[in-house]
């Protein structure tokens, strides 16, 4: 019973506490309010495009590992789910951009 | 969860072991179910990323007003809902089952405030504005559908994820399900408000109306 009492307090110390979620929380909002900021420089929009994609890379890992706990998680989960997923998305990217910046740069100067 | 729990079954868990990944089946079937919608996502904005940057003259029609101002207050709702999901999660691993409750009705009242106001935003576009997924007065038609389809999908999403943690929520407080149930319906949750992270930026901040 003691082991057990142990391991539900070691399991409720690893996933957090009320402080650190909302510090996660003030930093996503703070990038999101660099993002609104970014929408109304006047910046080249493939540059944009991938200041703002970062930004929500840095948001999306922020939600995944701390709100929905994957770095309190098995490794093997994180090795099951996310690299294979990773390189779906990078295969996607190189289907498509090559043509999308090719096209921009046929375009009337 | 400890391995401790399973040495009387298995040597190693992955010796055909009955949780290699030390979650219960629910948790890893929500994981494998995000991983898919992920790529559905990705899918759908990396296509629309190609429309939006090989098209010279893509329309920058969104005010600061109602456009941005309306969704920058949908980002807060529902990077809030999402803290207050935390909570209720949290709550209801430790057993408190009215708090969890309490704080699964702030979601589903965020998530809520989330549709309404998108709605709204949607009446304005297509009633004042004329923009339908098929045309709009601005130019390329493919201004409408990429918008109407992504925000439509993604608010499908968060309808679904009202309505998924209203019966969690029902469940748990009559005590038919216990706390992993609200935990794999955070999770849901969660990924809700991450796609939200990328359409943002990608539907809006690339249209704002040049000043």
């Amino acid at each position: 019973m003691s082991a057990h009492g142990h391991a539900a307090a070691a399991v409720s110390h690893e996933v957090g506490n009320t402080k650190l979620f909302v510090w996660v929380w003030i930093w996503l909002l703070l990038l999101t309010g660099v993002e609104i900021f970014l929408g109304y420089e006047q910046i080249e929009v493939h540059l944009m495009i991938t200041m703002l994609v970062g930004l929500s890379l840095i948001k999306s890992a922020l939600i995944v590992s701390y709100f929905m706990h994957l770095r309190f998680e098995r490794l093997g989960l994180f090795l099951l789910l996310v690299p294979a997923m990773v390189f779906c998305i990078c295969m996607m990217l190189i289907m498509f951009f090559p043509d999308s910046i090719r096209l921009m740069h046929m375009r009337p100067q | 969860m400890s391995d401790t729990e399973f040495e009387g079954i298995v040597e190693s868990p992955w010796s055909g072991g009955a949780s290699p990944f030390a979650v219960n089946s629910k948790k890893l079937g929500m994981w494998l179910f995000i991983v898919s919608d992920s790529l559905t996502f990705s899918a759908l904005l990396i296509s629309y990323a190609y429309v939006r940057l090989s098209t010279p003259d893509w329309p920058r029609e969104f005010e600061f007003y109602p456009a941005i101002v309306k969704s920058s207050i949908m980002t807060l709702i529902l990077l809030s809902s999402s803290l207050t999901m935390v909570f209720a999660v949290n709550a209801a691993q430790e057993g408190k089952v009215s708090k969890a409750v309490k704080y699964l009705l702030a979601t589903m009242g965020f998530g809520l405030a989330f549709v309404l106001i998108h709605a709204t935003e949607w009446y304005t576009l297509i009633v004042q504005e004329h923009v339908t997924p098929w045309s709009n007065p601005f130019g390329t038609p493919l201004f409408g559908g990429t918008f109407f389809g992504l925000t439509g999908l993604h608010m499908l999403h968060v309808t679904i994820g009202v309505m998924y943690l209203g019966i969690i929520c029902w469940g748990f407080n009559k005590g038919k399900w216990n706390s992993d149930h609200v935990e794999v319906s955070g999770l849901y949750w969660h990924f809700v408000d991450l796609v939200w992270m990328f359409i943002f930026p990608m539907v809006y901040l690339l249209s704002i109306k040049p000043r």
